[in-house]
Protein backbone atom coordinates (compact mmCIF):
# COMPACT_ATOMS: atom_id res chain seq x y z
CA UNK A 1 0.00 0.00 0.00
CA UNK A 2 1.15 3.12 -1.10
CA UNK A 3 1.81 5.88 1.01
CA UNK A 4 -0.54 8.86 1.17
CA UNK A 5 0.81 12.07 2.64
CA UNK A 6 0.88 14.87 0.49
CA UNK A 7 4.89 15.15 -0.88
CA UNK A 8 3.51 17.95 -2.76
CA UNK A 9 1.17 20.15 -1.67
CA UNK A 10 -0.18 23.66 -3.94
CA UNK A 11 -2.44 25.68 -2.63
CA UNK A 12 -3.98 28.93 -4.04
CA UNK A 13 -1.36 29.36 -6.63
CA UNK A 14 -1.44 32.24 -8.84
CA UNK A 15 0.65 33.58 -11.30
CA UNK A 16 0.71 36.23 -13.94
CA UNK A 17 2.74 37.69 -16.49
CA UNK A 18 2.21 41.23 -16.34
CA UNK A 19 -1.17 41.94 -16.95
CA UNK A 20 -1.53 38.02 -18.11
CA UNK A 21 -3.27 35.70 -15.46
CA UNK A 22 -2.08 32.55 -16.48
CA UNK A 23 -2.50 30.40 -13.34
CA UNK A 24 -5.83 30.89 -11.30
CA UNK A 25 -6.12 29.78 -8.07
CA UNK A 26 -4.26 25.92 -8.53
CA UNK A 27 -4.85 23.30 -5.47
CA UNK A 28 -3.24 20.04 -6.30
CA UNK A 29 -1.54 17.84 -4.36
CA UNK A 30 0.98 14.82 -4.80
CA UNK A 31 1.74 11.68 -2.51
CA UNK A 32 4.10 9.93 -2.89
CA UNK A 33 4.76 7.09 -5.00
CA UNK A 34 2.43 8.91 -7.31
CA UNK A 35 2.56 9.53 -10.92
CA UNK A 36 0.16 12.79 -11.77
CA UNK A 37 -0.20 13.32 -15.56
CA UNK A 38 -0.98 17.09 -16.40
CA UNK A 39 -2.49 17.58 -19.38
CA UNK A 40 -4.62 20.35 -21.61
CA UNK A 41 -4.47 22.68 -24.66
CA UNK A 42 -1.43 24.61 -25.13
CA UNK A 43 -2.00 27.61 -22.99
CA UNK A 44 -3.51 26.49 -19.92
CA UNK A 45 -0.70 26.66 -17.41
CA UNK A 46 0.48 22.97 -17.64
CA UNK A 47 4.10 24.09 -17.65
CA UNK A 48 3.89 27.66 -15.87
CA UNK A 49 2.55 25.71 -12.80
CA UNK A 50 5.56 22.28 -13.15
CA UNK A 51 7.81 25.28 -13.29
CA UNK A 52 6.20 27.11 -10.03
CA UNK A 53 6.91 24.52 -8.53
CA UNK A 54 10.92 24.23 -8.54
CA UNK A 55 10.61 28.55 -8.51
CA UNK A 56 12.34 28.73 -12.21
CA UNK A 57 9.10 31.08 -12.58
CA UNK A 58 7.88 33.12 -9.14
CA UNK A 59 4.29 32.67 -8.46
CA UNK A 60 2.29 35.31 -7.63
CA UNK A 61 0.43 34.06 -4.63
CA UNK A 62 -0.45 30.98 -2.82
CA UNK A 63 1.54 28.55 -0.97
CA UNK A 64 3.44 25.23 -2.26
CA UNK A 65 4.47 22.73 0.45
CA UNK A 66 6.99 20.20 -0.50
CA UNK A 67 8.45 17.48 2.02
CA UNK A 68 7.55 19.71 4.91
CA UNK A 69 8.81 22.83 3.82
CA UNK A 70 7.28 26.03 2.02
CA UNK A 71 8.64 26.37 -1.38
CA UNK A 72 7.66 30.32 -1.22
CA UNK A 73 9.51 30.99 1.69
CA UNK A 74 11.61 33.87 0.99
CA UNK A 75 14.23 32.42 3.71
CA UNK A 76 14.20 28.59 1.96
CA UNK A 77 17.57 27.08 0.34
CA UNK A 78 16.42 27.29 -2.85
CA UNK A 79 19.06 25.40 -4.39
CA UNK A 80 18.63 22.46 -1.86
CA UNK A 81 14.98 22.53 -2.55
CA UNK A 82 15.30 22.33 -6.51
CA UNK A 83 18.62 19.12 -5.88
CA UNK A 84 15.51 17.38 -3.89
CA UNK A 85 12.86 18.19 -7.24
CA UNK A 86 14.46 16.82 -10.14
CA UNK A 87 13.23 18.29 -13.13
CA UNK A 88 13.54 17.36 -16.85
CA UNK A 89 13.02 19.94 -20.25
CA UNK A 90 11.29 19.69 -23.43
CA UNK A 91 14.80 20.52 -24.75
CA UNK A 92 17.12 18.26 -22.69
CA UNK A 93 19.28 21.14 -22.09
CA UNK A 94 22.41 19.07 -21.41
CA UNK A 95 25.60 20.91 -21.40
CA UNK A 96 27.17 20.85 -24.51
CA UNK A 97 30.48 21.46 -23.94
CA UNK A 98 30.08 17.83 -21.18
CA UNK A 99 30.19 14.66 -21.52
CA UNK A 100 27.32 12.56 -20.89
CA UNK A 101 29.32 11.67 -16.96
CA UNK A 102 30.36 15.41 -16.49
CA UNK A 103 26.60 15.94 -17.33
CA UNK A 104 25.33 13.74 -14.60
CA UNK A 105 27.91 14.70 -12.03
CA UNK A 106 28.12 18.30 -12.48
CA UNK A 107 25.58 19.36 -9.21
CA UNK A 108 27.04 15.88 -7.54
CA UNK A 109 30.50 17.66 -7.59
CA UNK A 110 29.83 21.33 -7.44
CA UNK A 111 27.07 20.96 -5.43
CA UNK A 112 27.08 17.97 -2.85
CA UNK A 113 31.20 18.68 -2.98
CA UNK A 114 31.44 14.73 -3.74
CA UNK A 115 35.27 13.73 -4.74
CA UNK A 116 35.67 13.15 -8.18
CA UNK A 117 35.87 9.41 -7.79
CA UNK A 118 33.07 8.96 -5.96
CA UNK A 119 31.20 11.46 -8.12
CA UNK A 120 31.72 9.26 -11.17
CA UNK A 121 30.48 5.80 -9.54
CA UNK A 122 27.02 7.62 -8.63
CA UNK A 123 27.04 9.03 -12.12
CA UNK A 124 27.98 5.77 -14.10
CA UNK A 125 24.72 4.14 -11.93
CA UNK A 126 22.55 7.29 -12.53
CA UNK A 127 23.41 6.49 -16.49
CA UNK A 128 23.42 2.80 -15.61
CA UNK A 129 19.71 3.25 -14.93
CA UNK A 130 18.27 4.31 -17.95
CA UNK A 131 20.26 2.59 -19.84
CA UNK A 132 23.37 4.66 -20.65
CA UNK A 133 26.46 3.61 -18.85
CA UNK A 134 27.94 2.89 -21.97
CA UNK A 135 27.46 6.48 -23.45
CA UNK A 136 29.17 8.05 -20.36
CA UNK A 137 31.89 9.27 -22.29
CA UNK A 138 30.04 10.56 -25.46
CA UNK A 139 29.01 14.73 -25.90
CA UNK A 140 25.70 15.50 -26.27
CA UNK A 141 26.01 16.08 -29.85
CA UNK A 142 27.31 12.60 -30.47
CA UNK A 143 23.66 11.34 -28.61
CA UNK A 144 20.55 10.88 -30.46
CA UNK A 145 17.44 13.00 -29.02
CA UNK A 146 16.43 10.04 -27.03
CA UNK A 147 19.41 9.13 -25.72
CA UNK A 148 20.08 12.82 -24.66
CA UNK A 149 16.95 12.90 -22.77
CA UNK A 150 17.56 9.68 -20.36
CA UNK A 151 20.87 11.21 -19.70
CA UNK A 152 19.58 14.50 -18.62
CA UNK A 153 16.64 11.81 -17.11
CA UNK A 154 19.96 10.75 -15.14
CA UNK A 155 21.49 13.79 -14.29
CA UNK A 156 18.24 14.85 -11.86
CA UNK A 157 18.77 10.80 -10.71
CA UNK A 158 21.91 11.04 -9.61
CA UNK A 159 20.99 13.87 -6.82
CA UNK A 160 18.48 11.22 -5.13
CA UNK A 161 15.41 13.93 -5.78
CA UNK A 162 12.30 13.54 -3.91
CA UNK A 163 10.18 14.42 -6.83
CA UNK A 164 10.60 14.66 -10.69
CA UNK A 165 9.55 17.06 -12.67
CA UNK A 166 8.75 16.60 -16.26
CA UNK A 167 7.88 19.58 -18.88
CA UNK A 168 6.91 17.47 -22.35
CA UNK A 169 9.94 15.57 -22.02
CA UNK A 170 8.95 13.60 -25.52
CA UNK A 171 7.47 16.55 -27.47
CA UNK A 172 10.79 17.42 -28.61
CA UNK A 173 11.62 13.54 -30.19
CA UNK A 174 11.34 12.07 -33.27
CA UNK A 175 8.81 9.12 -33.04
CA UNK A 176 10.71 6.43 -32.78
CA UNK A 177 12.56 7.76 -29.84
CA UNK A 178 9.96 8.46 -27.58
CA UNK A 179 9.38 4.91 -26.79
CA UNK A 180 12.58 4.83 -24.63
CA UNK A 181 12.23 7.51 -22.88
CA UNK A 182 8.72 6.80 -21.99
CA UNK A 183 10.26 3.18 -21.06
CA UNK A 184 12.79 5.12 -19.04
CA UNK A 185 10.21 6.88 -17.21
CA UNK A 186 8.01 3.83 -16.61
CA UNK A 187 11.01 2.08 -14.83
CA UNK A 188 11.28 5.17 -12.71
CA UNK A 189 7.59 4.86 -11.63
CA UNK A 190 7.74 1.40 -11.23
CA UNK A 191 10.82 2.29 -8.63
CA UNK A 192 8.43 4.21 -6.65
CA UNK A 193 9.48 7.68 -7.59
CA UNK A 194 7.38 10.45 -7.04
CA UNK A 195 6.26 12.15 -10.83
CA UNK A 196 4.51 15.19 -11.94
CA UNK A 197 4.57 15.35 -16.19
CA UNK A 198 3.70 17.63 -18.43
CA UNK A 199 2.77 15.37 -21.80
CA UNK A 200 0.52 14.98 -24.95
CA UNK A 201 1.80 10.98 -24.60
CA UNK A 202 -2.25 10.03 -23.52
CA UNK A 203 -1.37 6.50 -24.35
CA UNK A 204 1.34 6.28 -22.03
CA UNK A 205 -1.14 9.11 -19.34
CA UNK A 206 -4.03 6.07 -19.71
CA UNK A 207 -1.13 3.28 -19.03
CA UNK A 208 0.73 4.39 -16.46
CA UNK A 209 -0.73 7.43 -14.59
CA UNK A 210 -2.35 7.12 -10.96
CA UNK A 211 -4.53 10.49 -11.56
CA UNK A 212 -4.88 12.68 -14.57
CA UNK A 213 -5.55 16.44 -13.96
CA UNK A 214 -6.88 18.25 -17.02
CA UNK A 215 -6.32 22.43 -17.13
CA UNK A 216 -7.24 24.75 -19.20
CA UNK A 217 -7.86 28.74 -18.86
CA UNK A 218 -5.33 28.70 -15.92
CA UNK A 219 -8.01 26.69 -13.48
CA UNK A 220 -8.06 22.60 -12.91
CA UNK A 221 -10.87 21.68 -14.42
CA UNK A 222 -11.22 17.91 -13.91
CA UNK A 223 -9.15 15.86 -12.40
CA UNK A 224 -9.29 11.63 -11.79
CA UNK A 225 -8.66 8.19 -12.40
CA UNK A 226 -7.26 8.14 -16.34
CA UNK A 227 -10.71 5.71 -16.67
CA UNK A 228 -12.51 8.52 -15.60
CA UNK A 229 -10.43 11.37 -17.40
CA UNK A 230 -10.76 9.46 -21.13
CA UNK A 231 -13.65 7.50 -20.44
CA UNK A 232 -16.47 9.17 -18.83
CA UNK A 233 -15.21 12.89 -17.81
CA UNK A 234 -17.67 14.92 -15.72
CA UNK A 235 -17.34 18.02 -17.54
CA UNK A 236 -17.13 18.79 -21.16
CA UNK A 237 -14.42 20.46 -21.98
CA UNK A 238 -12.15 17.44 -20.44
CA UNK A 239 -14.38 15.25 -22.91
CA UNK A 240 -13.95 18.15 -25.81
CA UNK A 241 -10.21 17.90 -25.08
CA UNK A 242 -9.58 14.71 -24.93
CA UNK A 243 -11.83 13.39 -28.01
CA UNK A 244 -9.82 16.68 -29.96
CA UNK A 245 -6.41 14.66 -28.87
CA UNK A 246 -8.06 11.19 -29.23
CA UNK A 247 -8.37 11.75 -33.48
CA UNK B 1 67.02 45.51 -57.75
CA UNK B 2 70.88 46.99 -56.25
CA UNK B 3 68.60 49.92 -55.21
CA UNK B 4 65.69 48.43 -53.53
CA UNK B 5 68.05 45.69 -51.72
CA UNK B 6 69.82 49.24 -50.76
CA UNK B 7 67.18 51.54 -49.71
CA UNK B 8 64.72 48.43 -47.56
CA UNK B 9 66.93 46.02 -46.82
CA UNK B 10 70.44 47.39 -46.50
CA UNK B 11 73.18 44.87 -44.50
CA UNK B 12 74.69 47.43 -43.00
CA UNK B 13 71.88 49.44 -41.43
CA UNK B 14 70.51 45.71 -40.89
CA UNK B 15 73.79 45.03 -38.32
CA UNK B 16 73.84 49.00 -37.05
CA UNK B 17 70.30 49.30 -35.97
CA UNK B 18 69.05 45.19 -34.76
CA UNK B 19 69.75 46.25 -30.95
CA UNK B 20 67.38 49.25 -31.38
CA UNK B 21 64.98 47.33 -33.06
CA UNK B 22 65.10 44.42 -30.60
CA UNK B 23 65.31 46.86 -27.27
CA UNK B 24 61.51 47.99 -29.03
CA UNK B 25 60.22 44.69 -29.56
CA UNK B 26 60.51 44.19 -25.93
CA UNK B 27 59.14 47.27 -24.79
CA UNK B 28 56.26 46.32 -27.52
CA UNK B 29 56.12 43.17 -25.67
CA UNK B 30 56.04 44.33 -22.40
CA UNK B 31 53.12 47.23 -23.06
CA UNK B 32 51.16 44.70 -25.11
CA UNK B 33 51.03 41.98 -22.18
CA UNK B 34 50.07 44.08 -19.68
CA UNK B 35 47.38 45.41 -21.90
CA UNK B 36 46.31 42.38 -22.67
CA UNK B 37 46.02 41.09 -19.41
CA UNK B 38 44.14 44.05 -18.13
CA UNK B 39 42.42 45.17 -20.50
CA UNK B 40 41.13 41.59 -20.90
CA UNK B 41 40.60 41.12 -17.40
CA UNK B 42 38.62 44.96 -17.18
CA UNK B 43 36.04 43.75 -20.22
CA UNK B 44 35.18 40.67 -18.63
CA UNK B 45 34.60 42.47 -15.04
CA UNK B 46 32.48 45.03 -16.37
CA UNK B 47 30.46 42.63 -18.85
CA UNK B 48 29.75 40.22 -15.55
CA UNK B 49 29.04 43.60 -13.44
CA UNK B 50 26.44 44.72 -16.37
CA UNK B 51 25.20 41.02 -15.69
CA UNK B 52 24.87 41.27 -12.24
CA UNK B 53 24.19 45.04 -11.60
CA UNK B 54 21.23 45.82 -13.76
CA UNK B 55 19.97 49.02 -15.50
CA UNK B 56 21.83 50.97 -13.42
CA UNK B 57 25.17 50.12 -13.88
CA UNK B 58 24.53 49.37 -18.08
CA UNK B 59 23.47 53.13 -19.00
CA UNK B 60 26.88 54.76 -17.48
CA UNK B 61 28.96 51.74 -18.78
CA UNK B 62 27.04 52.02 -22.23
CA UNK B 63 28.70 55.64 -22.21
CA UNK B 64 32.21 54.38 -21.34
CA UNK B 65 32.08 51.44 -23.95
CA UNK B 66 30.84 53.96 -26.81
CA UNK B 67 33.48 56.48 -26.26
CA UNK B 68 36.32 53.77 -25.98
CA UNK B 69 35.31 52.04 -29.43
CA UNK B 70 34.14 55.43 -31.56
CA UNK B 71 37.05 57.51 -30.68
CA UNK B 72 40.25 56.62 -32.89
CA UNK B 73 43.04 55.30 -29.99
CA UNK B 74 45.24 57.93 -31.26
CA UNK B 75 43.03 61.48 -29.98
CA UNK B 76 42.60 59.37 -26.85
CA UNK B 77 46.71 59.09 -25.98
CA UNK B 78 47.38 62.31 -26.95
CA UNK B 79 44.65 63.84 -24.66
CA UNK B 80 45.67 62.21 -21.82
CA UNK B 81 49.19 62.17 -22.07
CA UNK B 82 48.74 66.18 -22.62
CA UNK B 83 45.57 67.10 -21.09
CA UNK B 84 46.53 64.91 -17.52
CA UNK B 85 49.19 67.13 -16.65
CA UNK B 86 46.69 70.25 -16.78
CA UNK B 87 44.76 69.05 -14.12
CA UNK B 88 47.62 67.81 -12.13
CA UNK B 89 48.28 63.98 -13.00
CA UNK B 90 51.54 63.40 -14.30
CA UNK B 91 51.51 60.08 -15.54
CA UNK B 92 54.77 58.50 -17.61
CA UNK B 93 54.28 57.86 -21.12
CA UNK B 94 54.60 54.06 -20.90
CA UNK B 95 51.52 54.15 -18.19
CA UNK B 96 49.67 56.34 -20.97
CA UNK B 97 50.01 54.31 -23.42
CA UNK B 98 48.81 50.73 -21.41
CA UNK B 99 45.44 53.17 -19.63
CA UNK B 100 44.56 53.78 -22.84
CA UNK B 101 44.91 50.93 -24.80
CA UNK B 102 43.83 48.66 -21.79
CA UNK B 103 40.73 50.77 -21.59
CA UNK B 104 39.98 50.67 -25.48
CA UNK B 105 40.56 46.90 -25.17
CA UNK B 106 38.27 46.55 -22.12
CA UNK B 107 35.43 48.47 -24.03
CA UNK B 108 35.33 46.12 -26.65
CA UNK B 109 35.91 43.25 -24.50
CA UNK B 110 33.09 43.84 -22.58
CA UNK B 111 30.86 43.89 -25.63
CA UNK B 112 32.00 40.35 -26.50
CA UNK B 113 31.87 38.74 -23.56
CA UNK B 114 28.80 40.04 -23.14
CA UNK B 115 27.01 39.01 -26.66
CA UNK B 116 28.87 35.51 -26.12
CA UNK B 117 26.57 35.51 -22.20
CA UNK B 118 23.66 36.15 -23.91
CA UNK B 119 23.69 33.75 -26.72
CA UNK B 120 23.83 31.09 -24.55
CA UNK B 121 20.45 29.66 -24.19
CA UNK B 122 18.00 30.47 -21.08
CA UNK B 123 17.74 26.51 -20.83
CA UNK B 124 21.31 26.11 -20.10
CA UNK B 125 20.71 28.63 -17.29
CA UNK B 126 17.14 26.49 -16.11
CA UNK B 127 19.00 23.07 -16.38
CA UNK B 128 21.74 23.85 -14.50
CA UNK B 129 19.74 26.17 -11.19
CA UNK B 130 17.18 23.02 -11.19
CA UNK B 131 20.05 20.73 -10.27
CA UNK B 132 20.61 23.68 -7.37
CA UNK B 133 23.65 25.01 -8.91
CA UNK B 134 23.62 28.69 -7.58
CA UNK B 135 23.69 31.25 -9.93
CA UNK B 136 27.80 31.92 -10.26
CA UNK B 137 28.09 28.19 -10.26
CA UNK B 138 26.11 28.41 -13.31
CA UNK B 139 28.01 30.96 -14.76
CA UNK B 140 31.48 29.53 -14.01
CA UNK B 141 30.86 25.84 -14.97
CA UNK B 142 27.80 26.17 -17.59
CA UNK B 143 27.28 29.62 -19.10
CA UNK B 144 30.81 30.56 -19.37
CA UNK B 145 32.44 27.68 -20.91
CA UNK B 146 29.75 27.59 -23.80
CA UNK B 147 30.30 31.45 -24.17
CA UNK B 148 34.27 31.39 -24.45
CA UNK B 149 33.57 29.52 -27.56
CA UNK B 150 32.01 32.26 -29.23
CA UNK B 151 33.62 34.76 -27.59
CA UNK B 152 37.47 33.29 -29.05
CA UNK B 153 37.63 34.55 -32.39
CA UNK B 154 36.74 38.39 -31.92
CA UNK B 155 38.67 38.70 -29.01
CA UNK B 156 41.55 37.02 -30.66
CA UNK B 157 40.98 39.77 -33.54
CA UNK B 158 40.91 42.39 -30.86
CA UNK B 159 43.75 41.46 -29.02
CA UNK B 160 45.87 41.65 -32.21
CA UNK B 161 44.51 44.89 -33.35
CA UNK B 162 45.03 46.75 -29.62
CA UNK B 163 48.52 44.83 -29.98
CA UNK B 164 49.27 46.80 -33.11
CA UNK B 165 48.41 49.98 -31.43
CA UNK B 166 50.99 50.04 -29.57
CA UNK B 167 52.93 51.78 -32.10
CA UNK B 168 50.88 54.96 -31.10
CA UNK B 169 53.44 55.08 -28.17
CA UNK B 170 55.77 56.67 -30.93
CA UNK B 171 53.61 60.10 -30.64
CA UNK B 172 54.44 60.17 -27.16
CA UNK B 173 57.75 58.66 -26.73
CA UNK B 174 57.70 54.67 -25.36
CA UNK B 175 60.62 53.43 -27.16
CA UNK B 176 58.56 50.23 -29.05
CA UNK B 177 59.59 48.48 -31.84
CA UNK B 178 57.58 51.82 -34.47
CA UNK B 179 59.15 54.13 -32.38
CA UNK B 180 62.95 52.40 -32.71
CA UNK B 181 62.16 51.93 -36.34
CA UNK B 182 61.27 55.96 -37.61
CA UNK B 183 63.91 57.31 -35.36
CA UNK B 184 66.35 55.12 -37.36
CA UNK B 185 64.56 55.91 -40.50
CA UNK B 186 65.32 59.84 -39.67
CA UNK B 187 68.91 59.26 -39.12
CA UNK B 188 69.99 57.42 -41.79
CA UNK B 189 67.10 57.96 -44.46
CA UNK B 190 66.63 54.79 -45.76
CA UNK B 191 63.82 52.48 -44.96
CA UNK B 192 65.54 49.53 -44.22
CA UNK B 193 64.40 49.96 -40.22
CA UNK B 194 61.04 49.93 -41.23
CA UNK B 195 61.02 46.56 -42.99
CA UNK B 196 62.72 45.53 -39.60
CA UNK B 197 60.18 46.85 -37.34
CA UNK B 198 57.59 45.17 -40.03
CA UNK B 199 59.92 41.69 -39.22
CA UNK B 200 59.54 42.40 -35.65
CA UNK B 201 55.70 42.67 -35.61
CA UNK B 202 55.84 39.63 -37.60
CA UNK B 203 57.77 37.83 -34.86
CA UNK B 204 55.57 39.02 -32.26
CA UNK B 205 52.21 38.21 -34.39
CA UNK B 206 52.53 35.03 -36.02
CA UNK B 207 52.91 33.16 -32.86
CA UNK B 208 49.48 34.81 -31.26
CA UNK B 209 47.76 34.15 -34.41
CA UNK B 210 48.36 30.98 -34.10
CA UNK B 211 47.81 30.42 -30.05
CA UNK B 212 44.34 32.17 -31.09
CA UNK B 213 43.80 29.47 -33.70
CA UNK B 214 44.55 26.79 -31.14
CA UNK B 215 42.31 27.91 -28.90
CA UNK B 216 39.35 28.31 -31.52
CA UNK B 217 40.53 24.49 -32.27
CA UNK B 218 40.09 23.84 -28.50
CA UNK B 219 36.74 25.38 -27.67
CA UNK B 220 34.97 23.62 -30.89
CA UNK B 221 32.24 21.26 -30.56
CA UNK B 222 29.84 20.49 -32.26
CA UNK B 223 26.78 22.54 -31.99
CA UNK B 224 23.48 20.57 -30.66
Amino acid sequence: MRQRDPLLDIRGLFKSFGSVEVLKGIELSVSAGELVFLIGPSGSGKSTLLRCCNRLEEPTGGSIHFDGKEVLDPAIDINGLRRRMGMVFQSFNLYPHMTALGNVTLALRKVLRKPKAEAGAIGLQALDRVGLAHKAASYPAELSGGQQQRVAIARALALEPRLMLFDEPTSALDPELVGSVLATMRELRESGMTMLVVSHEMRFAREAADRVVFMDGGVIVEQGPPEQIFGAALHARTRAFVSDVAR
Amino acid sequence: MERFLDSFLNPKLIAATWPAILQGLIVTIEIAALVVVSGLALGLALALLRWRAGAWFTWPLMVFVDLFRAVPPLVLVLLIFFGLPNVGIDLPSFAVLWLVLSLVLAAFAEEIVWAGLIAVRKGQWEAARSTGLSETQTLIYVVLPQALRLMVPPLTNRTIAITKNTALGTVIGVPEIMNQATTAVSFSGNATPLMMGAAAYLLLFVPIIGLGRWIEGRFAWRRQ
